[in-house]
C-alpha cells in the first residue's frame, strides 16, 4: 500500500477559509474538528500566497499540500511528505479544470454551492479511498456531467408521469430562455 | 419548496453572501427526505434532498443511528428510478452513510442487478459502493462478477474493480489474491489508468513474494508500461527491487539503473522526477551515477512551475546533506531561489546553499541571508539556523562571521522557538569551536540583558556559570550575572544567585567580591533567592572540603526528578532525616513514542528531557503500609500487571510482581464483574512447587470485594538474599460468595465457599532487571572497560523479520533501549542495537547486541555484555543460552 501514490484528502474552502465540499481519504484527521483545524492551518498558511496562475505548494506537519485559488474559491490537495508533488499536482490540476468544465467557466463560490451534487460527483470521480481513480478533466468532467445532463433513460422506459415531468421541464426550460 | 435550488438564474447576485443552503437544518431536511418514499417518484427532487443530506455530513454535521437508519432505508428507494443522475447520488450517499452489516442486506440485490447491467456507469460504480460497504461472507457471491469486471472492456469498469481489489486485499487476501490471472491480464491494458490501477494491485498480492516481484519488475521495464501513474509506480518497484537485492549482488553495476535513467527522458515530469528521486536514494550511490538525476533537477530548478520547483529544491537538499559536492552545480540556480516568491522553496534553496557551500562563499551567503531573514516567518528561520550551525562546526575558521550573524537575529524580534533555536546553536558552537567561547559568551550575556524568556535567562545563567569561570577573565561576567539579580523575576533571580556561587568556587581571586554580593541576596525579597544566598555563603565559606562543594556546585542528579519529587512527597517529616538514596532510579518509559516530533531536536541547553510520572512511588507506599512487608528493605522493581483471566470473565484478576531483596510479592488486583454476588475473605492459595527456591511466608486477604470495586491481595514469598531467582507459580483464587439482591443492594447472611482457577504466573530474568537508560551510550561502554565483558554468538533460528527478533530479545532482557536502537530499518539485513539496565543488587549492566539475518531468515546474534560484575555479565548470558 505504501508504494501507491496516495491522496490524504482534497479540499475545496471559499475565501474565508470555509468548507465548500472536503473529502478526506486518511484516518490521519479522525474527528471533524481534527479536519477543522488542519483546513484552518491549510488556509491560514496558504492565504496570503498568490496561487492563481500555477498551482503553489507548501509543506507543514509532515504533509504536502498543493493548491490553487480562482475567484473566491481555494482548492487543496494532501499527500504524505514522501509523496511525489508533481502527481499531487496532476491530481490538483484535474480537480480544478474539471470543476471549471462543469461549472461552464463561472468558478466561483456561488455557482459551486449551486451545483454542489456536481462537485461532490467530481471528487468521487477523482479518488477513491486514497487511490488516484482519473485525472484527465476532460474524462472526469465527461463522467459526471453525462448523466446529470438529462434526465436519464430513453423515454419509452419511463412511466407516463414521469414522462410527463420531462416534457413539462422541458417546455419550461425553453420558455424561460 | 420552490428554493431556487440548483437553478442557474442569476436573480441573486445582488446579495453578497448568497447561499442555496442558507439557513439550512438538519431536522427539517431529514421530513424533506420523505419524498424518497412517494410513489410517484420527482427525480430532481429526490437529487436535491440527496444533495442537501451529503452538504450537511460535509460540514461535519453527524446523523444519528436512528436517523442514518431512517436516510438509508429510504434512499434504497429510489432504486426503483431510472434516472441516471439521481442514482449516481444515490451511490454516494450509501457511501457515506456507510451502513450497517444487516442493512447493507437490504441494498445488496439492487446493487447486484447493477453491477451486471448493460449500463456501464451502474456497473462501475456499483462494484465501487458494494466492494466499499460490504463484508467478506457477501464477497465469494459477487467474486464471479468482479472477476469479469477486471477485464471488462469499459476502462471505468476495469479501473472500478481493481481498486475495490486493492481495497479488499487489506481485508480480504486469500479472496482477492485468486483473482491474479485477470488482474495479470489487465496490466497489459491499452487504458492508462487500468495499467496503473492493475499494476497496483497486481503488486500488492506478490508483494510477499520476493523472487515474483523481481520478475513482474524485470519483465515490465523491458517492455512499454503506457501511463505515468504506472510507470511511476514501476520506478518505485524498481528501487525496492534493487534496495533488497544490493546486500546480496555485490557484482560491478546495479541492476535496473539504465531502466531509471532512461526514465530521466520520459515525457511526462512526474515520471522524471520520481526517477530523479529513485536514483538519489539507492544506497551508496556514485557520483557518476548521480550526474544525470542532478541535471534534470537542475532543470527544473528553474521552471516557471512553483510545484517543480519545490519538488527540485526539497530533492537536493537531502542529497546535500550526503553528497554536496554533487550538487554544487545547481548552486548559481539555488542563489536565485532565494528570492522565490514561495517561502518554503526560498529556505529550502537557502539551506541547500549553507550545506553546499565552501569556506569562502559564505560571507556573501550571510549577506544574502541577512536580508532574507526578516520576511520569513519563524518556523523557516530555525530550519535555516539549524543549518547555519552545521555549517559553523564544519568551517570552524568561519565562527567570526556566524557567530555575528546569531547575535544579530538574537537582538531581533522572536517567538521563544526561535530565539530558543539561536541560543541553542551559540551554546554549541561555544562547546566545540574553543576560539569562538569568548565571543559567544560575551554574546549570550548581553542577550540576557534584555530576555523577555525565564526559562532561556536561567538555561544561560546556568551555563555561564559552568563556562564562564574557566576562561581567560571571568570577572567580566560577574557584571552581567550580578544585573540579574536586580532586575529580574525571582526565579531568574535564583540562577543568577547560584551562578555568582560558581564563580566564587572555581575562581579563588574572585571569592571575596563574590561574598560581598552573595550576602546582598540575603535580603532579597524571595524565599528561594535568599536560601540559596544563605546555602553558598555556607558552604563557600567553609574551610576545605573544596571538592565536595564542587561536586555540590557542579555535579549532576542522577535520579529522575519526577521520582525524587514523588518520594519527597511521600516523605513524612520524623526524627529520621530524608535519604536521598532512597528515590528509586528506574525510569517508567512512555509506551508510545512521539512519532510526529518534527525531526530531531537540539540537545543544547538543559539535562535530559522531562521523565514521564512513574507508578513505583505508588506501589512503594502502599506496600509499605502493610505491616507484613514493612521490613522487606527496598523495594527493587515492580513489573506490569499481568493478566491471569480471559477477558470478560466472571472474576477479572490480574498480578504485579513487587521484587525485593529477600522477598517477592505478588500483588493480585481482582475485580468482580457479578452484580448478584458479593465476595469475601478473598486469598490466593499459590502451588509454588514448581519455583524450588521460594517459601511462602506470609499473605493478606481482601476482606470483601463488592461487585465493580476492584480490590487486592497479596502473597509474599522469601527467596535467597539477592539470587535472581526464577520459577512458576499456579495460582487459585479462594474466597466465600454470598448471593446479593440486586434491588436492595444488601447481601445474604450465608455464603458459600468457592474456588476459580486463575492462570500460571512465572517469575523470569527480566524481573530482576531495571530499565535504566545511559545518555551516551559509547561513553558508558567506554567507561565501564572490558574488564567484566562477556560476548559471545547465538543462533535464533529462523524468525519473521529482524524486528521480531531485536524485540524479543529485549523483551527477554527487560533492558532500556538506548538511542532510538530498537527500531530496526525496514529491510535491513543487519542491525545493532544498544540496552541498559540495572541488575537486582544495583549492578549497572550495558549491552550490545548484533543481529544478521541470513538466508531464509536465519537470525543470529553476537551478544557482548559489560557489567561492574562478571557473575552478571554471565547471568544475561544464561538468561539468553535459556530463553
Amino acid at each position: 500500500m505504501e508504494l501507491c501514490p496516495l491522496i490524504k484528502n482534497i479540499l475545496l474552502l471559499d475565501s474565508e477559509g470555509k468548507r465548500i465540499a472536503v473529502k478526506y481519504y486518511s484516518d490521519d484527521w479522525p474527528t471533524n474538528s481534527a479536519k477543522e483545524a488542519f483546513e484552518k492551518a491549510v488556509f491560514a498558511k496558504t492565504q496570503k500566497t498568490n496561487a492563481r496562475t500555477d498551482a503553489e505548494i507548501t509543506m507543514f506537519d509532515n504533509y504536502v499540500v498543493v493548491y490553487k485559488f480562482v475567484q473566491d474559491l481555494h482548492f487543496f490537495v494532501t499527500g504524505g511528505e514522501n509523496e511525489n508533488e508533481i502527481i499531487l499536482a496532476a491530481v490538483l490540476q484535474g480537480f480544478f479544470d474539471a470543476v471549471g468544465l462543469l461549472l461552464r467557466g463561472t468558478v466561483d463560490k456561488k455557482e459551486a454551492l449551486e451545483n454542489l451534487d456536481l462537485i461532490l460527483l467530481c471528487l468521487d470521480e477523482i479518488v477513491d479511498g486514497g487511490i488516484i481513480l482519473e485525472t484527465d478533466a476532460n474524462v472526469i468532467a465527461g463522467k459526471v456531467a453525462s448523466h446529470s445532463m438529462d434526465a436519464g433513460a430513453p423515454l419509452s422506459e419511463q412511466t407516463i408521469t414521469q414522462a410527463l415531468a420531462t416534457a413539462r421541464e422541458h417546455l419550461t426550460r425553453s420558455l424561460l430562455k | 419548496m420552490a428554493q431556487p435550488f440548483l437553478k442557474k438564474d442569476d436573480d441573486h447576485d445582488d446579495e453578497v453572501d448568497y447561499s442555496p443552503f442558507l439557513g439550512i437544518e438538519k431536522g427539517a431536511v431529514l421530513q424533506e427526505a420523505r419524498v424518497f418514499n412517494d410513489p410517484q417518484l420527482d427525480p430532481r427532487r429526490c437529487s436535491q434532498v440527496i444533495t442537501k443530506l451529503l452538504y450537511l455530513l460535509n460540514q461535519g454535521e453527524t446523523f444519528t443511528k436512528v436517523e442514518a437508519t431512517e436516510v438509508f432505508f429510504a434512499v434504497t428507494k429510489l432504486f426503483q428510478s431510472r434516472d441516471l443522475g439521481l442514482r449516481r447520488m444515490v451511490y454516494v450517499i450509501i457511501k457515506e452513510l456507510s451502513p450497517s452489516a444487516d442493512e447493507v442486506i437490504i441494498v445488496t440485490s439492487s446493487l447486484m442487478k447493477d453491477m451486471t447491467s448493460k449500463t456501464d456507469m451502474y456497473r462501475a460504480n456499483a462494484i465501487r459502493v458494494l466492494c466499499q460497504i460490504t463484508d467478506g461472507t457477501l464477497l465469494t457471491q459477487i467474486e464471479r462478477y468482479l472477476k469479469q469486471a477486471i477485464v471488462d472492456k469499459n476502462p471505468v469498469v476495469a479501473s472500478a474493480a481493481l481498486v475495490s481489489g486493492i481495497h479488499l486485499l487489506q481485508t480480504n487476501p486469500e479472496i482477492v489474491k485468486r483473482w491474479s490471472n485477470e488482474v495479470q491480464e489487465a496490466v497489459q491494458s491499452r487504458a492508462a489508468l487500468v495499467q496503473f490501477h492493475a499494476l497496483a494491485l497486481l503488486h500488492q498480492i506478490r508483494q510477499n513474494d520476493r523472487l515474483a516481484v523481481n520478475k513482474l519488475v524485470s519483465s515490465l521495464t523491458r517492455g512499454s508500461v503506457r501511463s505515468p501513474l504506472a510507470q511511476c509506480l514501476l520506478i518505485r518497484y524498481t528501487s525496492q527491487v534493487t534496495r533488497e537485492s544490493a546486500s546480496n549482488t555485490q557484482t560491478g553495476d546495479r541492476p535496473f539503473y539504465d531502466f531509471l535513467e532512461g526514465c530521466l527522458r520520459h515525457k511526462a515530469e512526474m515520471v522524471i522526477f520520481e526517477a530523479a528521486r529513485a536514483i538519489t536514494e539507492l544506497n551508496g550511490v556514485t557520483s557518476r551515477e548521480l550526474t544525470p538525476a542532478i541535471t534534470v533537477l537542475q532543470l527544473f530548478l528553474s521552471s516557471t512551475k512553483p510545484v517543480l520547483r519545490f519538488a527540485a529544491v526539497r530533492t537536493l537538499n537531502k542529497v546535500a546533506m550526503t553528497h554536496p559536492i554533487a550538487v554544487t552545480n545547481c548552486n548559481i540556480d539555488m542563489e536565485s531561489l532565494i528570492s522565490d516568491q514561495n517561502r518554503s522553496i526560498a529556505t529550502l534553496a537557502i539551506t541547500t546553499l549553507l550545506k553546499t557551500g565552501n569556506e569562502s562563499s559564505v560571507d556573501r551567503l550571510m549577506k544574502q541571508i541577512t536580508t532574507f531573514m526578516s520576511d520569513i516567518a519563524d518556523e523557516f528561520k530555525i530550519v535555516v539556523i539549524e543549518a547555519i550551525r552545521s555549517l559553523c562546526l564544519k568551517f570552524p575558521l568561519k565562527h567570526r562571521s556566524l557567530m555575528n550573524f546569531l547575535s544579530n537575529i538574537l537582538r531581533e524580534e522572536g517567538g521563544f522557538e526561535y530565539k530558543k533555536a539561536i541560543v541553542d546553536s551559540i551554546v554549541i558552537l561555544i562547546r566545540d569551536i574553543p576560539e569562538a567561547k569568548e565571543s559567544g559568551l560575551l554574546h549570550l550575556c548581553e542577550f540576557i540583558e534584555d530576555c523577555e524568556f525565564t526559562y532561556l535567562s536561567t538555561q544561560i545563567l546556568h551555563f555561564l556559570g559552568i563556562e564562564g569561570p574557566k576562561t581567560s577573565d571571568p570577572s567580566k561576567y560577574i557584571r552581567y550575572i550580578y544585573n540579574r539579580v536586580h532586575l529580574e523575576n525571582a526565579t531568574v533571580r535564583a540562577g543568577a544567585v547560584s551562578t555568582l556561587a560558581k564563580f566564587g568556587a572555581m575562581v579563588d581571586s574572585l571569592k571575596p567580591r563574590i561574598f560581598v554580593l552573595l550576602r546582598r541576596c540575603l535580603f532579597d525579597t524571595d524565599d528561594e533567592v535568599r536560601d540559596r544566598a544563605t546555602l553558598y555563603l555556607k558552604t563557600l565559606g567553609a574551610d576545605g572540603a573544596v571538592e565536595d562543594m564542587k561536586e555540590f556546585l557542579f555535579g549532576s542528579l542522577d535520579i529522575p526528578l519526577v521520582n525524587l519529587e514523588r518520594s519527597l512527597k511521600n516523605y513524612e517529616p520524623s526524627e529520621e532525616s530524608f535519604d536521598i538514596n532512597s528515590v528509586p532510579k528506574e525510569v517508567k518509559i512512555q509506551p508510545l513514542a512521539e512519532k510526529k516530533a518534527p525531526g530531531k531536536k537540539p540537545t543544547g541547553l538543559g539535562g535530559p528531557p522531562p521523565a514521564p510520572p512513574s507508578t513505583i512511588d505508588a506501589y512503594e507506599k502502599l506496600l509499605s503500609s502493610i505491616p507484613e512487608f514493612a521490613n522487606f528493605g527496598k523495594l527493587f522493581k515492580s513489573s506490569a500487571p499481568v493478566e491471569l483471566t480471559e477477558a470478560e470473565t466472571e472474576y477479572a484478576v490480574n498480578v504485579v510482581k513487587h521484587i525485593f531483596d529477600g522477598h517477592v510479592v505478588f500483588q493480585y488486583n481482582c475485580t468482580n464483574t457479578i452484580p448478584e454476588q458479593l465476595l469475601e475473605n478473598v486469598t490466593v492459595i499459590v502451588d509454588a512447587s514448581e519455583a524450588e527456591e521460594f517459601a511462602e511466608v506470609a499473605s493478606k486477604p481482601l476482606r470483601s470485594l463488592p461487585y465493580d470495586s476492584p480490590g487486592q491481595t497479596f502473597v509474599a514469598f522469601e527467596k535467597p538474599e539477592g539470587v535472581p531467582a526464577v520459577g512458576k507459580f499456579s495460582n487459585m483464587l479462594r474466597f466465600i460468595v454470598k448471593e446479593v439482591d440486586p434491588s436492595t443492594g444488601e447481601a445474604e447472611d450465608d455464603g458459600v465457599e468457592d474456588e476459580y482457577q486463575l492462570e500460571e504466573l512465572e517469575v523470569v530474568a527480566a524481573d530482576y532487571m531495571l530499565k535504566v537508560g545511559v545518555s551516551n551510550f559509547r561513553n558508558a561502554w567506554e567507561s565501564m572497560g572490558p574488564d567484566c565483558e562477556r560476548v559471545d554468538e547465538y543462533d535464533l533460528g529462523p524468525r519473521e523479520n529482524l524486528a521480531e527478533a531485536v524485540n524479543a530479545v529485549i523483551n527477554l532482557l527487560g533492558m532500556q533501549p538506548c538511542e532510538g536502537t530498537e527500531v530496526v530499518p525496514s529491510n535491513s539485513r543487519s542491525h545493532t542495537c544498544l540496552l541498559s539496565g540495572v541488575y537486582i543488587g544495583n549492578v549497572k549492566v550495558l549491552v550490545r547486541l548484533q543481529f544478521g539475518i541470513d538466508g531464509p531468515k536465519d537470525v543470529a546474534m553476537k551478544l557482548a555484555v559489560r557489567s561492574e560484575d562478571e557473575a552478571v555479565s554471565d547471568a544475561i548470558h544464561e538468561i539468553v543460552a535459556s530463553g
